[in-house]
């Protein structure tokens, strides 16, 4: 290798800050709707109703047992073949994360409502509030709290993950540079590059969720 | 046999030892009392290099603790160590428990450490529970295990961390009649502890502490007697009152 | 959704060959099991080692081992492959890059990139393993006499590997899902079969319904393997189990 041309890389942030904002895009709209649809399906198991629960616990240990690139790969195919119209990889990808991503918040979610203890629950019925009440005034506040920082550590995870739309060729980040590697024949500079950019984006998001989690208990 | 000198130790800015001094002679036995955070088994740890400590000396046997180096372990072996909470090893049956240092510190053969092991067990009174896993016995039992893993080290002296505090009343007596055969056998030992009637009974001297200093250190009859600083006698009024 | 179920195509030859397309598949399989398989060993040890120095009392030692943890948790697995793939030959001397790029076979790197990436994560499990175990049965194990590594080898990870073997199954089952990233360098296991025989075949669904069937298989089979580990290596009357 003939020395290190850090010339690439300037010449190609334009491009790869395209690729950032899709995956940080992606990131985005995968958390509001997983967090959404993952909320739906952690109610619906603790419901008690079995055709509520059933359905919910089958769908959210089916994703975690499938690898996230063949939930890629199903959705990209299966996604046209269900609407009747081609879908490009970029629209397959949002709609594959949100519904993978939901099965992981899903469990965070109820993990967290189910370490809120009973006798709150029972204080609650006693005062005679409804179980929505229940759930809005009494578990969800108590709740949220010690949930942030693994949910903002599952943000993270979600943000490397939206790598593997490499599979199906979506123009994110890590494609953005793989692709500036290839026009300028520095493909060395651009990995090296991207490697450290999620490194450091991901590094000072966990500093965040640490200090978060830090800051929260203390209080 | 041990010399502790001039000891003091700090964590951060809060100093937990000040300028500790003492000395045991081989086949004593000293109670070391006061009230918790006072620093006894602070105290105690340093004697065996578990804690380090900035200031002073801790000598036994001729070996300067911290400056011990590689040869801590060895020096450790020498000294039995039993602990408020027993800390058997819980993934090993008592037997294994009890061969376990033998043979990887003192290098004994699987077949001599089983004996040595049969023998103080049986001073303990606990033969027929070689095969049994810690969890599978009372809290009296595994301090008596405990206190016979450590003496098949063949220690020059025995460190107790207050071995009777976390037991049940009723199995108080069991672990400190075991202690009572070991003083009367002439084994040195430094005992933390808040059994005052022990300490009355067997002790040659008592070590009285508070706030990492040691404020007394005297004859027993004299300590239960006429104590020399109004703290002990506070202590000593509060704990006998009981 | 008109859509015709076949899966006689498995037995039928793929298009420019001899082999069937389960010849394929039981390929992918054989690349799946390798690859996970190998790179489990690779972080068990790895992270046994990383995640037992980040609790020793040497701040020099504690924080190499933290670096390596924080380095490896926050790059992708994709992107860490690649940089194993493309990059790292480039930085070897030029003798051994050649051999690398050349003969070296893509699986490999993906061993060696899947096991370094999942030995973070296990670090992690066993330093909080280790952080679990009371404070005195390092001090009892050191207080008669033994040296630290046997301290640790022989007290304290024996009972800390027992302790996390819920997360190092679930960790288990993750490499099996982990290792369907290599398809990205050419490793020929599940999913990168899995594509090519869509594209060949024409019979996209039936094939992504058998491998993915055969993922599930697996992390099930990893599932029932650790759980025998498990009750094999439990103790009597210690940790939830009976007397």
């Amino acid at each position: 290798m003939d020395g290190f041309d850090f010339a690439v890389i300037r010449d190609s942030l334009p491009f790869v800050w395209q690729g950032f904002l899709f995956s940080a895009g992606l990131t985005l709209f995968a958390t509001i709707c997983g967090l959404a649809f993952g909320t739906l399906l952690a109610l619906a198991r603790l419901s008690g109703h079995i055709w509520l629960s059933l359905p919910a616990t089958v769908y959210v240990n089916a994703m975690r047992s499938i690898p996230l690139v063949m939930v890629i790969l199903w959705f990209f195919l299966a996604l046209p073949l269900l609407t009747g119209k081609p879908v490009g990889a970029e629209r397959s990808a949002f709609v594959t994360f949100a519904a993978f991503e939901a099965a992981y918040f899903s469990e965070i979610l109820r993990a967290g409502i189910l370490g809120i203890p009973r006798g709150q629950l029972q204080a609650a019925q006693a005062l005679g509030l409804a179980p929505m009440q229940t759930f809005r005034y009494i578990v969800g506040p108590q709740a949220i709290r010690p949930m942030l920082p693994i949910l903002l550590t599952q943000v993270i995870v979600l943000f490397q993950d939206t790598s593997l739309v490499y599979a199906i060729g979506a123009k994110d980040m890590l494609k953005a540079a793989e692709i500036s590697g290839k026009n300028y024949n520095r493909p060395v500079e651009m990995y090296v590059f991207i490697g450290l950019l999620y490194f450091v984006i991901c590094f000072g998001l966990s500093r965040l969720a640490r200090g978060w989690s830090r800051g929260r208990f203390a209080a | 046999m041990i010399e502790i000198r001039k000891l003091s130790k700090w964590y951060g800015d809060t100093a937990v030892l000040r300028d500790c001094d003492l000395s045991i002679r081989k086949g004593e036995v000293v109670v070391v009392c006061g009230p918790s955070g006072s620093g006894k088994s602070t105290l105690l740890q340093c004697i065996n290099g578990l804690e380090p400590f900035q200031q002073g000396d801790v000598v036994v046997d001729g070996i300067h603790v911290a400056r011990a180096g590689r040869a801590l372990p060895r020096l450790r072996a020498r000294l039995g160590m039993v602990f408020q909470r027993f800390e058997l090893f819980p993934h090993l049956d008592v037997m294994d428990n009890l061969c376990l240092a033998q043979r990887r510190v003192l290098g004994r053969t699987q077949g001599a450490s089983e004996d040595k092991a049969r023998v103080l067990l049986d001073r303990v009174g606990l033969s027929e529970h070689a095969g049994k896993y810690p969890a599978q016995l009372s809290g009296g039992q595994q301090q008596r295990v405990a206190i016979a893993r450590a003496l098949c080290m063949d220690p020059i002296c025995m460190l107790f961390d207050e071995p009777t505090s976390a037991l049940d009343p009723e199995m108080i007596g069991e672990v400190l009649e075991v202690m009572n055969q070991l003083a009367a056998d002439g084994m040195t030992m430094v005992v933390v502890t808040h059994e005052m009637g022990f300490a009355h009974r067997i002790a040659h001297r008592v070590v009285f502490m508070d706030g990492g200093r040691i404020l007394e250190d005297t004859e027993t009859a004299a300590f239960f007697s006429a104590p020399q600083t109004e703290r002990a006698r506070l202590f000593l009024s509060r704990i006998l009152s009981h | 959704m008109g859509y015709d179920w076949d899966f006689g195509f498995l037995v039928s030859r793929v298009k420019n060959g001899d082999e069937t397309y389960l010849d394929w598949l039981l390929q992918g399989l054989f690349w799946t099991l390798c690859v996970a398989l190998s790179a489990w060993l690779i972080a068990l040890a790895i992270g046994i080692v990383v995640g037992s120095a980040r609790t020793l009392r040497s701040r020099w030692v504690a924080g190499l081992a933290e670096a390596w943890v924080e380095l490896l948790r926050n790059v992708p697995l994709l992107v860490q492959l690649l940089l194993g793939y493309f990059v790292v030959p480039e930085l070897l001397p030029r003798e051994l890059g050649l051999w690398v790029k050349q003969d070296m076979p893509p699986a490999l790197t993906a061993i060696i990139c899947l096991g370094l990436f999942t030995s973070a994560r296990i670090a992690e499990q066993t330093r909080a393993g280790i952080e679990g175990l009371p404070a005195g049965q390092r001090q009892a194990a050191l207080a008669l006499g033994l040296t630290t590594t046997a301290c640790y080898v022989i007290v304290l990870l024996p009972q800390a590997l027992r302790r996390i073997m819920p997360t190092l199954t679930s960790e288990f089952m993750n490499i099996i899902k982990n290792s369907s990233v290599a398809f990205a360098i050419g490793v020929l296991e599940l999913t990168f079969q899995a594509r090519q025989m869509q594209e060949d075949s024409e019979h996209g669904l039936e094939t992504y319904l058998v491998v993915t069937l055969l993922y599930v298989a697996c992390a099930l089979t990893a599932n029932r393997g650790m759980a025998w580990i498990e009750r094999r290596t439990r103790i009597p009357g210690y940790l939830g189990s009976s007397r």
